[in-house]
């Protein structure tokens, strides 16, 4: 359930029941699942992976006209970099004047860590409203800024009486929590708290929870036909926009693990229906979602209308490719969310999975029901495949592909696509979160595996001309040689 | 972190939370890569969580460490511990010292982020490798023509592999053996030589002082200090005498290299001179937002060899307060008697509002990173990314070094300016 009482968002350890450690296979956890009595295991040796702060504020800076005030070392603030200009570019996309959003650091520095730093943080956040006029502004947390106990949600509460916007806290310590999607509940959090409103009144709009839209405009003509408008949250959203969200007919989302806490905070808040369906990826899930949203809004047979034409259109495409793809052994190396959906999509190709390394696992989201995805998998893989939960641990990964030796390896993260490679094994990687969006990505997705594992070139030479960074004792171990009893944890 | 990736088969080992390496990685190369042999994801690190900061994260660091050197093969580990550890106060050096019969070094330095920025943190890791590794390590003697050169800054600097090439390039062309620990296949080989050599080269305005001090008092080796890497011929001519000369190059080899070296430099301004000279958006003031190594590698291209004149240059690296009145002088020593008024501010707002009430008398040419962007666009100005956060270009081996680096520079800075036209 989710608490907008709370200053903060639970983490996902805690509120969830998530892990990021677990080797077996996917009957296996989905029976830990199932009775309760599932784990996650700890490691005693690890490498980097990514923290909720850059998973927060990297969302929350795509909004158009808000700011963000990282309390924090300049170091840490470095997703101002990451940022620009990926945001300025997808304004200049689709025509939005985002001049009003900013992202300022407050530099922290070895005395605020003595003596604290709120009154240079109300500075700063006066400062950033009167040079950038945003309207809103998010106050991100830090490591600094929770080890030392800065009171960031009284600061907001202060400015935003003051400044006359939302001013609200985000929640994102690094050392809160492993899982770095915890990071989106944080930020949504605060714009369920801080920046939506009630409802005055119903409007024709679908929230899609999405990360960045490239499929906009097939999107609003296929919603055109159902008389609805989409509005893609949160990148390229107004702070007005936002406000309105409570007044949406529906809600759906293209990544489960993103969308949970908007989804269904938006639900037990302001009543508006999530659509808790598997995400649009290949063909299932794209029927299973629009159906969902036909159901919602009473559109049965428009939906059905769209799905033949698209069936018609696509399959007999998508099926010579079948042939070509059967037997395909292939590895998916993503988080659940995106995971479980791919997973599906290959299996509709006719390719095996023969492993899945999650980079965590929600147990459950925030309706209490085990993710849609990976109930779909339980019930209808032709296979039980080996599922780990591995936290983005490269050592496991390039373990496991060495073990496994897949045709090819899936792949969704920032460093995770080239380790295969100089494996030898080609690899994909979907960073668009509408790669394989209904029959149309499915084919695309369907040639896309064909030419990767066709022309070999690159894989080939690369692998050829690399040595691996890992030891050949590492090689010989089993992937989670590492893994220790985990300290159960309450967020 | 990205210092030490610099050196090839040199790993990080961080104590730190789970997300500080790939952000800054991410945030600092952008769009120019930081995967390698080693990549942010296969650092070794603690990912220090709630029960780190409650209890301390002494043995979470030891059990990385330790396993560390079993898994990863590199030749020298370097902690570096980051916010959460160094506020927590986790005693770092017992840990390390506890691996002191590792089979691989290990070397430690404290990088909170509160404590400095990624330039000083640079400066720290090459002055702990040299105090922790090479010191106690014993040395052979000085080898004649061996030159160490400092400078580059790996990763933060977007030319940094191009460059340190070319620096190589031009000190082979003086009959000097070069020495830089940085970029692929240098490595632990080229640390290990750091202290045979006969001089020290630092070409920076101050980073990197540090460091030079630092060997001449634990080596005996001299340094010579060069403010900027050299760009264009003037620059470049210039640095090759100097060098040559303080360390005894025959003139008769110096003077037809330079000679060789100008007369191809100055065929490919020849023959481009109308379309450097006739053109209707390109004005003869330009201001740098960048670094103080770019800030003055560049003005003084443009000043002394390319005829262009400074307005104000803004130094946006947090230049220390000690290093200022040095950094500001240099901007004052251009030829003819040309001076520069100098900025040091880390505010990018008020940046922007100083050029926009400033007059360029014409279109201005920024030079500094993708920030400054829409600032260009806005006055109608010439717009060149040289630093970061860089983005929108791809650089694989490319510099702004030497002759070459001149020309590429000006093809750069005319490729946008041939995208106008009003």
């Amino acid at each position: 359930m989710i608490n907008l009482q709370r200053k903060e968002s639970q983490v996902r350890e805690g509120r969830l029941g998530s892990i990021t450690g677990y080797c077996g296979t996917l009957h296996d956890l989905g029976k830990r699942t199932g009775c309760g009595g599932l784990a996650g295991k700890e490691r005693c040796f690890s490498q980097a992976s990514l923290c909720n702060a850059a998973c927060a504020l990297g969302v929350l800076s795509f909004i158009t006209d808000a700011a963000i005030v990282h309390h924090a070392p300049t170091g840490c603030a470095v997703t101002a970099m990451q940022v620009a200009n990926a945001k300025d570019q997808l304004a200049a996309t689709i025509k939005l004047d985002n001049s009003k959003s900013c992202y300022v650091c407050t530099d922290m520095n070895e005395s605020d860590t003595v003596f604290g730093a709120t009154d240079n943080l109300r500075d700063v956040v006066r400062e950033t409203r009167r040079r950038y006029q945003p309207n809103s502004i998010f106050i991100g947390a830090s490591c600094v800024s929770g080890v030392i106990g800065e009171d960031l949600a009284s600061v907001a509460r202060e400015l935003t009486h003051e400044l006359g916007i939302p001013v609200a806290p985000v929640h994102c310590e690094g050392f809160r929590t492993k899982i770095w999607a915890s990071g989106f509940d944080a930020a949504f959090h605060a714009i369920l708290s801080a920046v939506v409103k009630p409802p005055i009144k119903k409007s024709n709009v679908v929230n899609v929870i999405n990360f960045f839209g490239s499929a906009r405009r097939e999107i609003t003509a296929m919603f055109a036909r159902l008389d609805v408008e989409p509005l893609f949250v949160i990148s390229n959203t107004t702070t007005e926009q936002l406000s309105r969200l409570s007044e949406s007919v529906a809600t759906l989302s293209t990544c489960g693990t993103l969308g949970t806490y908007l989804g269904h905070g938006l639900q037990q808040t302001y009543g508006v229906p999530y659509v808790r369906s598997l995400q649009p990826h290949g063909i299932a899930g794209f029927e299973e979602w629009l159906r969902g949203l036909g159901q919602v809004l009473g559109k049965q047979a428009q939906v059905e209308d769209i799905l033949s034409k698209e069936r018609k259109k696509y399959w007999p495409q998508i099926e010579r490719l079948q042939s070509k793809l059967k037997g395909l052994r292939a590895v998916v190396g993503m988080g659940p969310g995106f995971n479980f959906n791919t997973a599906r999509a290959l299996q509709e190709l006719g390719i095996e999975i023969v492993h899945a390394a999650a980079w965590h696992f929600d147990k459950q989201y925030d309706d209490g029901h085990i993710p849609a995805a990976f109930e779909y998998l339980l019930s209808h893989s032709p296979n039980d495949f080996g599922l780990s939960v591995s936290d983005l641990q490269n050592h496991e990964l390039v373990n496991l592909l060495a073990t496994e030796k897949p045709d090819v390896f899936f792949s969704r993260h920032v460093g995770s696509t080239v380790w295969a490679m100089k494996l030898g094994i080609p690899a994909l990687c979907l960073y668009d979160e509408y790669a394989i969006f209904g029959y149309r990505g499915l084919y695309n997705f369907a040639q896309s595996i064909l030419d990767v594992v066709t022309n070999r070139s690159l894989t080939d030479n690369l692998k050829k001309r690399v040595k691996l960074p890992y030891t050949e004792w590492w090689l010989e171990q089993r992937p989670n040689h590492f893994a220790v009893q985990g300290n159960s944890k309450v967020g | 972190m990205q210092t030490v990736q610099g050196i090839h088969r040199g790993v990080p080992v961080l104590h730190a939370g789970p997300g500080c390496a790939a952000k800054l990685a991410i945030g600092i190369a952008g769009s120019n890569g930081d995967s390698g042999y080693i990549s942010p994801h296969v650092y070794p690190c603690s990912n220090v969580s709630e029960t780190e900061t409650v209890f301390g994260g002494e043995s979470k660091l030891e059990e990385t460490l330790s396993n560390a050197l079993k898994v990863i093969d590199g030749d020298i580990f370097v902690v570096l511990t980051g916010c959460t550890a160094e506020l927590v106060g986790d005693d770092i050096a017992n840990v390390v010292r506890n691996l002191k019969d590792a089979a691989k070094p290990v070397v430690f330095v404290a990088t909170p982020g509160f404590k400095g920025n990624n330039l000083e943190g640079h400066e720290w890791v090459v002055n702990a490798i040299i105090e922790q590794y090479l010191v106690p390590k014993p040395r052979g003697s000085v080898q004649k023509g061996l030159v160490n050169i400092w400078g580059p800054v790996p990763s933060y600097d977007p030319f940094w592999i191009g460059n340190i090439r070319e620096l190589e390039n031009l000190t082979i062309d003086l009959g000097l053996e070069p020495n830089m620990i940085f970029g692929e296949q240098r490595g632990i080989a080229n640390v290990d030589r750091v202290p045979n050599a006969e001089l020290n080269l630092l070409l920076s305005p101050w980073l990197g002082l540090s460091t030079v001090k630092l060997l001449e008092e634990r080596f005996g080796t001299p340094f010579l200090h060069i403010p900027a890497y050299p760009i264009g011929a003037q620059e470049t001519s210039k640095f090759l005498r100097e060098v040559g000369q303080h360390l005894g190059v025959d003139s008769r080899k110096l003077n037809p290299l330079i000679e060789r070296h100008e007369t191809e430099y100055y065929y490919h301004i020849e023959r481009t001179s109308d379309v450097f000279l006739e053109n209707r958006t390109m004005s003869r003031r330009f201001s740098t937002v960048t670094n103080a190594a770019d800030a003055l590698a560049i003005s003084r291209f443009l000043v002394n060899d390319f005829g262009l004149v400074p307005a104000t240059q803004y130094i946006t690296d947090a230049t220390p307060i000690a290093h200022q009145q040095s950094v500001a002088r240099y901007f004052r020593q251009f030829e003819y008697g040309i001076e520069a008024e100098v900025q040091f501010s880390t505010d990018g707002y008020k940046i922007h509002e100083d050029i926009r009430s400033a007059d360029y008398f014409g279109p201005p040419l920024i030079i500094g990173s993708i920030f400054e962007k829409k600032l260009a666009e806005e006055l109608s100005g010439n717009f060149l990314a040289v630093s970061v956060p860089f983005k929108e270009r791809l650089v694989l081996s490319s510099s702004y070094v030497g002759y070459r680096g001149g020309l590429r520079l000006l093809e750069d800075i005319y490729t946008y300016v041939l995208r106008k036209f009003n």
